[in-house]
């Protein structure tokens, strides 16, 4: 019995093995959660510009924030996308193209620290009458913002399985307003945006 | 100009002088060398035309019949010059049409700077009007575009506009001016624009990459080159030629890359793609090494991009990195712009005749010969073929005119057989494919070259669409020699019904007018011929002739193009029937 489970184990590492090179080989091909950063100028129309790349290749956006970058004047947007590898290298391509765009690179989740933000109003009653919402409070790590007699505003950052668990968690209590924000990354590598726009500066 | 005119100059054109944003529009046309431009005013924009009246003697307003017209005019003046064409139109429905062309040069990749009237700031989002969202609608179809609010901001945006369309790989730009913007008064002050930050428009060739590319080129026995536009836009004709004579390698073109080496040129092997030649689409799927040089592998010219060149290492000379890998995976990539790119590849080439490779292309030719383009250029059969009528046109001009075709299947026989012998001489609408395009694409090349023989080969559907333009080239006087190939038909589409739809010709029958009557409506010369023994004469009479000629050619109703790559087919598989 031990002899025979020891086969069996070793052919289903074998096993492993070529699906793992199948894989591999079709890795360009598997859809994976993408983050796309870009910088930018600051331009009316360029949001426009470049949300039609994707619809033109009816590719879904998941989430997409913009705000201002490590450097005055220049954009930053963070599109988050489930699309395959190959994908992404043309799609990147394109957006580079767009004339205000500086750079533009992908990511996979592994490589880049990433984080979503959330808010909950909720009746104030409840954080007296129920008890059990203080220890949820605690224990998601979410903080109070705001409390009046009529509501308090819970909000929380993190991954976002943690912030559905704790949707699921209030949603018995009862939510009045929930809202969550896109993704918001930064890259473990580096992106040599600042260099590129001093050699810019001094051709 | 001595030291003294040469620093007033700079100082005039530095100083600033208090204009209005409509006076600084002309202004600014002016400084970047546009000396026509084409348009149709309305309540948006004519604070400018006002101004382009007391410019009149400095620019050459165009009015077209239709904004479209304005823009494939631009588009021909474009492409036959190398220069940035201009249209000009006034907000909502003036602006709309122009979109037709705009998206036509941003696929053919034709340097265009069109400036649309807008309601004033204060009404912008208020339905107004003639509003309409153009900076919106037309962002996916512009390399750039840009919505003037304040006059100070027109001359920055115009030379910004300018630079985009012109620079790296052309391509349409659209700014849109509002109307309180064009009252505005402000100091003008005009400077080029140089370089801009974010926008990196030809990148720099990596000599290594070169020098890959040539060793994979001198060590193939069966190498083949493809160009397309690149060429002609990179200004790199003499270099792909002395390539090709050095190494030595058979080269054949896109259909936008057509002319950039002469026909007659004993190393080019014709057109790739859906109706190209045989002998280059069959042996792209033999060729050891393929030179894609500025073409984008389009699906017309690939067919079944699974069985595309497999056999083949690939080389791809570009100056868009979004070309890259899009479609065809290459082996190695040069980006940069093609004129210099093949002057690094020069002097790295081992000189070279690749003989027996080039007696398959001849082998294949012949075989071509002998089953279509006898039959299309010499019919012994009594209907008239566009063929003929192609090689007709080809001895009169001698193979030196300028060919403006529009869509379909008098566009593949046009491609197929003018004769080339100047470069920029091929003038059609490729990646759009847009019917209409030829008629006002004639006037702008005519207008921009009026030394060059421009002949329009169009087909009666095409024709309709575009027809009313016959009244600018009678009121503008643009001698330019219009050729009608009327099968009756949506031909090209026919051919399809024919071919796939079991011949079920749903709307491709056409009933048409009497086409002299309406060139002679607007005083052209016009002429029609339906025998075979009339053909020759009345194309010499057409070319000879020194003012705009009409000539109606009614053709086989029901002939079909070959070769042919079935969509979807490999291009090895091409028909030949």
């Amino acid at each position: 019995m031990h002899l025979q489970n020891r086969v069996w184990q070793s052919q289903s590492y074998l096993f492993c093995n070529i699906f793992s090179l199948l894989s591999f080989i079709k890795m360009d091909e598997q859809i994976k959660t993408f983050t796309i950063s870009v910088y930018t100028e600051n331009n009316i129309g360029l949001l426009n510009r470049i949300s039609a790349i994707f619809q033109r290749r009816h590719i879904n956006i998941e989430s997409l924030t913009t705000s201002q970058s490590e450097i005055e004047s220049v954009n930053r947007f963070v599109i988050v996308v489930n699309i395959t590898e190959a994908q992404a290298k043309k799609i990147v391509k394109q957006i580079e193209k767009q004339v205000e765009a500086i750079r533009a690179y992908y990511h996979t989740d592994e490589e880049t620290i990433y984080t979503e933000s959330c808010m909950f109003k909720i009746k104030s009653v409840l954080l007296f009458e129920e008890p059990q919402i203080q220890n949820i409070i605690k224990d998601s790590n979410s903080q109070i913002v705001t409390v009046n007699k009529e509501f308090f505003v819970l909000e929380k950052s993190g991954r976002r399985h943690e912030i559905e668990s704790l949707r699921r968690d209030l949603n018995v209590f009862g939510i009045m307003q929930f809202v969550r924000s896109g993704r918001i990354s930064v890259t473990k590598s580096e992106m040599k945006i600042t260099e590129m726009l001093k050699a810019f500066n001094n051709q | 100009m001595n030291i003294e005119t040469k620093n007033k100059t700079k100082e005039a054109t530095q100083q600033t002088i208090k204009i209005t944003g409509s006076e600084a529009i002309i202004r600014c046309l002016i400084a970047e060398g546009v000396d026509i431009l084409y348009g149709y005013p309305g309540g948006a924009i004519m604070p400018v035309y006002d101004e382009l009246y007391k410019f009149r003697d400095q620019i050459h307003h165009v009015l077209t019949r239709h904004e479209q017209g304005a823009t494939h005019a631009a588009q021909g003046y474009a492409r036959i010059s190398g220069r940035v064409g201009v249209a000009m139109a006034t907000s909502g429905p003036g602006a709309t049409n122009l979109i037709t062309g705009i998206a036509d040069a941003q696929i053919d990749s034709t340097p265009l700077v069109c400036i649309t009237g807008q309601v004033s700031s204060h009404l912008l989002g208020s339905d107004a009007f003639q509003e309409t969202d153009i900076v919106g609608i037309s962002t996916p179809v512009t390399k750039w575009n840009h919505q003037v609010t304040k006059a100070s901001e027109i001359p920055e945006v115009i030379a910004k506009a300018f630079y985009i369309a012109k620079s790296g790989r052309p391509g349409p730009v659209l700014i849109d001016i509002t109307k309180d913007a064009q009252f505005e008064e402000f100091d003008f002050s005009y400077k080029k624009c140089t370089g801009i930050r974010s926008y990196n428009p030809i990148p720099n060739i990596d000599i290594k990459l070169v020098e890959a590319a040539a060793e994979l080129i001198n060590n193939a026995k069966k190498p083949m080159i493809v160009w397309g536009q690149g060429i002609i836009l990179g200004k790199a004709e003499d270099e792909l030629k002395a390539v090709i004579e050095k190494a030595g390698i058979p080269a054949a073109w896109t259909i936008l890359g057509a002319s950039a080496l002469p026909t007659s040129h004993p190393l080019n092997i014709g057109m790739v793609g859906m109706h190209g030649n045989y002998a280059p689409n069959k042996l792209t799927n033999e060729c050891d090494v393929l030179i894609a040089i500025g073409m984008r592998f389009d699906d017309r010219v690939t067919g079944n991009l699974n069985t595309y060149a497999k056999q083949a290492k690939i080389i791809h000379f570009e100056i868009d990195p979004a070309e890259v890998d899009k479609n065809v995976k290459t082996d190695v990539a040069v980006l940069g712009d093609s004129k210099e790119s093949l002057a690094a590849l020069l002097p790295l080439l081992e000189t070279k005749s690749h003989t027996a490779w080039l007696q398959e292309f001849k082998a294949l030719y012949d075989i071509e010969f002998e089953k279509v383009i006898k039959d299309d250029l010499h019919p012994t059969k009594e209907g008239l073929t566009m063929g003929e009528v192609l090689n007709q046109i080809n001895i009169e001009t001698k193979g030196n005119a300028a060919i403006v075709s529009d869509v379909g299947q008098h566009q593949m026989i046009a491609c197929r057989y003018s004769n080339f012998n100047i470069t920029k001489s091929n003038i059609t609408s490729g990646g759009l494919g847009t019917m209409g395009f030829a008629l006002p694409a004639a006037i702008g090349a005519k207008m921009a070259a009026p030394q060059r023989e421009v002949v329009a080969i169009i087909g009666d559907g095409g024709y309709q669409m575009t027809i009313q333009e016959l009244g600018t080239i009678f009121q503008q006087k643009v001698p330019v020699k219009i050729v009608v190939l009327n099968n009756e038909f949506l031909g090209m589409v026919r051919q399809w019904q024919q071919l796939f739809f079991d011949k079920r010709y749903a709307s491709t029958e056409m009933t048409n007018p009497d086409f002299v009557t309406i060139a002679k409506g607007y005083y052209i010369e016009a002429k029609r011929v339906k025998k075979r023994e009339e053909l020759a004469d009345a194309v010499k009479e057409m070319i000879a002739c020194k003012e705009a000629y009409f000539l109606e050619v009614c053709v086989e109703k029901e002939d079909n193009v070959f070769p042919m790559i079935p969509s979807g087919a490999s291009v090895s598989d091409i028909r030949l029937s």
